[in-house]
Parts: C-alpha cells; sequence; structure tokens
C-alpha cells in the first residue's frame, strides 16, 4: 500500500503522457513520410516558382510574382488550358455515361449470367493496359495505314486516308476518345457496385406507385448513385487534368500545338527548355487548380459523413 | 499492463524503422566508394540497351582489367529516359562521375556548371589530342567528346524505285523530286519520301529538314547566331513545302517519330529517307529480303561544292561533382584509344571518334563501305550540336513549320516566326 502510495503520481502522470502520446507515435512514420514526400517537394516548388531561373542558374535570385505573369500571359498556356478543359470536360462526361451504361448493362436480370461474366471482362479490359501500352496500340491503329482506316474504308465511310492523330483538326478529339476508352472501366466498376448495393425494395415500391423503367431509373437508380457518381466526376476531373503520359506518348502536344496540355506545356518548360522556375510557376497554378477541385471533394466527402 | 511492454516495443520498433527508412531515403549520395583501395565510378549512358547483349559490360570489364583499382558501374536506359536521368543528375549534383552526352545537351550542362572542362582534365594526363576526330567546345573548353558518329546518308528502296522507273538514287534536288514522284505513283498505300515531324522527339527538323541546307553547303547559322532566314534555308523550306504539296510524303508526318520512318521503310511502305547508318542493320534483320542501298542526300541542282552530312554522336563527359574526375578520364581515354574505338565502332555499327580507329565493317560491307566514302568525301554536319536548348529550338523549328505545311501561314512566315522565337532562347 506504502509502496503504492509513493510511486502512484509519477506513475498515473507517466501512464497518462504515454496513453497520451502514443497516438502521435502510431502516426509519427506517416506523418514523417508525408513531410518528406510531399510537403518538401511542394513548398521547394513554390519557392523555385518565385526565383529567377533556378537549377540553371547557381546564385537565383527572388523575382516575386514575375515567373506567374510570364506563365499566364504566354499565348500557348491559354491554348493549354483550353485543349485541358476540353480534353478533362469531354473525357470525364463520357466516363460517366459509358460507365454508367455499361454498369446497368452489367446489373440488368434480363442478361444472364455467363453473358454477364463474358463482357465484364471484355469492358475492363482497357483498365489492365499501361498508359505506355495504351498509346503505342492506339497509335498504332490510328496510324493512316492503320486498322482503324482500313475498316472504316472497307465500310465505305472514308474515301482517303485519316491522319487521325496527325491532322489538327482531329488531333485533340482523337486522344480525347483514347483517354474515353482508358478510363471508363474505372467508373463503371464503381458505378456497378453502387448499383448492386441499392436495396431491392425501393424498385419494388416505385413500380407498385406506377413508375416506368425511365422513372424508376432517374427516380431511384440515379439519387441513390449521386454520392458515387460526385465523388467519382470529381476525382476523375483532378486525374484527368494531369493526364501526361498519354499525350506526351502519342501526339508530343502537337500537330502545331493543338493538343498541349497543362501537363506537357509544363513538362516542356522543365525538361526541354530547362526554364526550371517558369515551370515550377506553371505546376503551382496546376496545382492551385487541382487543390480547388480537391477542396469540392474534401466538403463533398464530409457532406456524406 | 501486461501488454504494455510488447506495445511500447512495437511502438519504438515503428519509429526506429521510419526513422532508418526515412535516413536511407534521405542519404542520396550514391556510393562511389573507395572500398578496399577500389574506386567505383558510375557510367550512365543509353549505349548498352543498343549495343548487342553484354557487349559494352565486356570492354568494362577489359578496362577494369588494365586499370586495376578502378570499378565501373553501368547505369544504362533507353535514350530518353537517360535523358531525364542525366538533367535529374545534373540538377541534384549527383550525376554519375562519367555520362553519356548528346551534343544538344552539352550547352545547357556545361551553363549549369554540372559537366567538367575536358580540356583540364587531358592536360592533367597529358593526352594527346591529335587522334580526336572531333571536340565539342563551349568559349574554348571541350566538354564533350563524339566517341562514336552515326551518319545520316539517303536510303533508297532500290526495288521500288526501280519499278518507277528510276535508275539511280537521285543526286540533287531535281532528281529527288521527280523519283519521290514517280514512287508515290506506284499507288498500293506506297510513298516517296518519310518526314518525321514529331514535336515528342523533334529530331527530325535536325535530320531531315536542315540536312537539306547542309547538303548543300548552307547553314543555319550566322556569326553562331540564327539565321533562318538566309537563301540556303528558305531555299530548302520551300523545297521541303514543295514535296509537300506534291503529296509524295508519308502520311502521318506531323505526329511521325524516327522509328516510324524506319517502320515503314522496312515494310516498303516509302521510297526513299534519310536515316542513321545504324539503321541499316535493322532493316537487313526485319526484311532481309528488302533491296536498299546508301548514298548522299541531294544537294541543289546547281551545287557542286562539298556536303554536309547530318550525324549524331554518342558523346561522353564527365561530370563536375565527380570525386574521382582522374579515374573518370582514365574511362574517357580507354573509350576513346584506337583499339577500343575500332571495337566500339563496330559494335555499334558508327563512325569512330578515333582518327585512327577504323571498324571491322567498312571492310566487311559494301553499303558501309559506301557510307564511310560519303563520310569522308564531305564534312560531318550538325549545327544543332552546342547550340543553347538545342532540342527546343528543333522543336520550335518544328511548330511553325508544321503551321506552314498546314496552310496556316506562308513558309517565309513560318521562317520569320522560327527566326524570332530562336533568338529569344540564344
Amino acid at each position: 500500500m506504502q509502496q503504492t502510495a509513493a510511486s502512484s503520481p509519477p506513475s498515473r502522470a507517466r501512464r497518462g503522457l504515454r496513453r497520451h502520446l502514443t497516438p502521435y507515435l502510431y502516426l509519427l512514420p506517416t506523418v514523417l513520410l508525408m513531410i518528406l514526400l510531399m510537403v518538401v517537394p511542394i513548398v521547394m516548388v513554390i519557392g523555385y516558382s518565385v526565383q529567377d531561373n533556378v537549377i540553371t542558374n547557381p546564385n537565383p535570385e527572388s523575382v516575386g510574382l514575375e515567373n506567374y505573369v510570364e506563365v499566364i500571359t504566354d499565348p500557348v498556356f491559354h491554348t493549354a488550358v483550353r485543349n485541358t478543359v476540353y480534353f478533362t470536360g469531354v473525357s470525364v462526361a463520357a466516363h460517366l455515361v459509358l460507365g454508367l451504361a455499361f454498369a446497368l448493362m452489367l446489373n440488368s436480370p434480363l442478361v444472364g449470367r455467363r453473358v454477364r461474366a463474358v463482357f465484364r471482362m471484355i469492358y475492363v479490359l482497357p483498365w489492365l493496359f499501361t498508359v505506355a501500352i495504351i498509346a503505342v496500340l492506339w497509335r498504332l491503329l490510328l496510324n493512316p495505314n492503320g486498322v482503324v482506316n482500313y475498316l472504316l474504308d472497307i465500310a465505305g465511310l472514308i474515301d482517303s486516308k485519316v491522319e487521325w492523330l496527325a491532322n489538327p483538326d482531329t488531333a485533340l478529339h482523337a486522344i480525347t476518345f483514347i483517354n474515353i476508352w482508358a478510363g471508363y472501366p474505372f467508373f463503371m466498376i464503381s458505378l456497378l457496385a453502387g448499383l448492386q448495393g441499392i436495396p431491392k425494395n425501393l424498385y419494388e415500391a416505385a413500380r407498385v406507385d406506377g413508375a416506368s423503367a425511365f422513372h424508376q431509373f432517374w427516380h431511384v437508380t440515379i439519387p441513390q448513385l449521386r454520392p458515387i457518381i460526385i465523388s467519382m466526376v470529381l476525382l476523375d476531373f483532378i486525374w484527368t487534368t494531369q493526364q501526361f503520359a498519354l499525350i506526351w506518348m502519342t501526339t508530343g502536344g502537337g500537330p502545331i500545338n493543338v493538343t498541349e496540355m497543362l501537363s506537357t506545356f509544363t513538362y516542356k518548360l522543365a525538361f526541354s527548355r530547362y526554364e526550371y522556375s517558369m515551370a515550377s510557376a506553371s505546376a503551382v497554378v496546376v496545382l492551385v487548380l487541382s487543390m480547388i477541385l480537391a477542396f469540392f471533394y474534401v466538403q463533398h466527402q464530409k457532406a456524406r459523413d | 499492463m501486461g501488454n504494455g511492454a510488447p506495445t511500447r516495443r512495437r511502438i519504438y520498433a515503428l519509429v526506429g524503422a521510419s526513422v532508418i527508412a526515412l535516413t536511407a531515403a534521405c542519404g542520396g549520395e550514391s556510393d562511389e566508394s573507395a572500398s578496399g583501395g577500389t574506386v567505383t565510378i558510375e557510367f550512365a549512358q543509353w549505349w548498352e540497351p543498343e549495343l548487342p547483349d553484354g557487349s559494352l559490360r565486356e570492354l568494362m570489364d577489359e578496362f577494369e582489367e588494365q586499370n586495376p583499382g578502378i570499378e565501373v558501374e553501368l547505369l544504362s536506359g533507353p535514350y530518353a529516359s537517360t535523358k531525364e536521368q542525366v538533367v535529374a543528375g545534373a540538377a541534384s549534383g549527383t550525376m554519375s562521375d562519367v555520362v553519356g552526352l548528346d551534343g544538344a545537351w552539352v550547352s545547357d550542362f556545361s551553363n549549369q556548371g554540372s559537366i567538367t572542362s575536358l580540356t583540364d582534365l587531358m592536360a592533367e594526363a597529358g593526352y594527346d589530342e591529335s587522334e580526336l576526330a572531333s571536340q565539342i567546345q563551349i568559349d574554348g573548353a571541350t566538354y564533350m567528346i563524339p566517341v562514336v558518329n552515326f551518319v545520316y546518308p539517303l536510303i533508297t528502296n532500290d526495288e521500288l524505285l526501280a519499278e518507277a522507273g528510276i535508275d539511280a538514287p537521285p543526286a540533287n534536288r531535281t532528281e529527288f523530286i521527280t523519283a519521290a514522284e514517280a514512287v508515290a505513283g506506284l499507288g498500293d498505300d506506297v510513298s516517296g519520301w518519310a518526314l518525321p515531324l514529331s514535336l515528342e522527339a523533334p529530331n527530325g527538323v535536325q535530320n531531315d529538314v536542315m540536312s537539306w541546307v547542309w547538303a548543300s553547303g548552307g547553314s543555319m547559322l550566322a556569326d553562331g547566331q540564327p539565321d533562318l532566314t538566309n537563301a540556303e534555308v528558305a531555299s530548302a523550306a520551300e523545297y521541303v513545302g514543295q514535296l509537300w504539296d506534291a503529296g509524295v510524303i508519308s502520311p502521318g508526318a506531323f505526329t511521325m517519330k524516327e522509328q516510324d520512318k524506319v517502320e515503314e521503310f522496312t515494310n516498303a511502305r516509302v521510297g526513299m529517307m534519310i536515316s542513321s547508318l545504324a539503321h541499316v542493320n535493322t532493316i537487313r534483320e526485319t526484311n532481309p529480303d528488302l533491296q536498299f542501298s546508301v548514298s548522299a542526300i541531294p544537294a541543289e541542282d546547281s551545287y557542286d561544292g562539298e556536303r554536309g552530312i547530318p550525324y549524331a554522336s554518342w558523346g561522353i563527359g564527365v561530370a563536375e561533382n565527380s570525386e574521382h574526375k582522374a579515374e573518370a578520364w582514365r574511362l574517357v581515354e580507354f573509350l576513346m584509344s584506337e583499339e577500343t574505338n575500332a571495337e566500339l565502332s563496330s559494335l555499334a555499327n558508327a563512325f569512330p571518334g578515333n582518327t585512327s580507329a577504323v571498324p571491322d565493317f567498312v571492310e566487311d560491307d559494301e553499303m558501309f563501305a559506301t557510307a564511310f566514302e560519303i563520310y569522308q568525301s564531305g564534312y560531318p554536319a550538325n549545327e544543332f550540336t552546342g547550340l543553347p536548348v538545342a532540342e527546343e529550338l528543333m522543336r520550335m523549328f518544328g511548330e511553325e513549320f508544321q503551321g506552314a505545311l498546314n496552310g496556316d501561314q506562308s513558309i517565309p512566315d513560318a521562317l520569320d516566326a522560327a527566326q524570332a522565337r530562336w533568338v529569344e532562347e540564344f
């Protein structure tokens, strides 16, 4: 008893402190990694963006917002923004429509189980390829002497070879199409999971109330899927604005600059012109745009919770 | 209470592991360690994947045998990733001791201070420079030595030319357009000439457009400054425009890359291309039945002077941050020695950077012998070597030139626009 009484206050305090610190110690490895891999590079890039050329210049000086002004007033930057908005907007809308259509088909009781399994495998295929494979595959398919032109030719739909990726009139649409093809399975899988989670009794109740198939879709399916749809759309917006490899490996931002995106514009500044400060400024602009989208995503997630 | 000690141990272990992991991640400086008196030097290049399997390693083993106490670690990758690795190494001060260089990078790296002056290293080692075919200098100091050179002659599909009624490879521009039109007239998806103008890898501007200027003794520079509006460049650009308008150029030119061009030629879908001699073996392996030959790039009809022939080099340099510059130079010296240089040239099907070295294929292969004759009768020409942001200059020219071919602007306007953009970069 005496012993306990003597050691009790410091021991309790130590235990309290330990209990208090334990969660932080568990978090420490993750926090350290996040600081090292995310915070430090972001702070460095922001720092680079307000100096005259870093890395190639051994003694860079601060230039304030000069790099931002130069990037934002560059006409190619405006083209890149326009192209990115088109590429992202059309890709996300098409991902949603196609993903939902295929998910509905795969969830339909009208389709047999085996047929459903086969189509599920076929529909998900594009998602299994890496970007490099997708780029090479579509470069071959869309080659003027490629399979697409051959099929269109024998179907009588074209009378001369279309240079899908090399023609300034078709290049942006062509890479947007490739991106749609590559990205819809992610929507499809997520929406299919959502569809399978909708209680059957909601449809039964709607049918009892005399709702048509369209009304059931519009008033039951869509409201039930809305949280998934909003999350997916926001995430896809963020990912698609950052798409680089596909564009670089198919068109390199050309012909002329009709497929120039914010990502290729930034890459060229850094690795072709060695203008690391300008590239940093451009990257920070992209970061801010992504943060705005991320903000809406987080707000939506919070509202869901 | 009973769980307290193991839990505590787990926490300490977790924290310890993360600290070790972070320390390992932060300790980025690659170890060119001197373990047991042995110095290990890193050699980053894109050559190994392009050479026969294991052949570069064998050369390194030979070097290590001749230089006890020096070991070479090869860091190999494709050209594009090597470039990014070298750029990142230059930026962070962790460049490999010896680096494979493209002439287009030299100006930027030397300005950045990431590659060292080889002039100093040669002087320290008492090296005799007279054996070097060329050196890439910036402000009077050598920063890159071309180890082997790949020349870009005209390669023609003899069967297609014969079928189109053309007896010999064209020697001047009039003959070339006649031949290209005749081949394109054969139909069956065959084109006269391939012009890769991809903006991802814009070296088509150097090899396939500017080569017309150099072949007629012209230049795109005046006193080291851009001069894209001079008569020779204008004439060559107008000529390529004429070929474009004649419809003899292979479709898809605006996104075509060098490898696409070679593939089109190999599959007999194009009659003529200007391409690296290094592609001769690829063509032979892929399509052994294809009858083709090499010749000099056609010049202007009235031109009878020496012809510039474009070339690309596997260059070599030493990193400024290297702690073993003397050992790094020993490796450069080894690669530039008569015997090793001849061997490397033979392996790469390239022309040697050492003036005394003679690669085997020149004696064994008629086509390479012809190419060697063309090389010796003209002069190697690549004005992009040593220019600042050389690749970006090609891309800028490519963008403006694509605009002209697409009908968005005239060719003189495209040259004016490219000139203005180039001047800004200089």
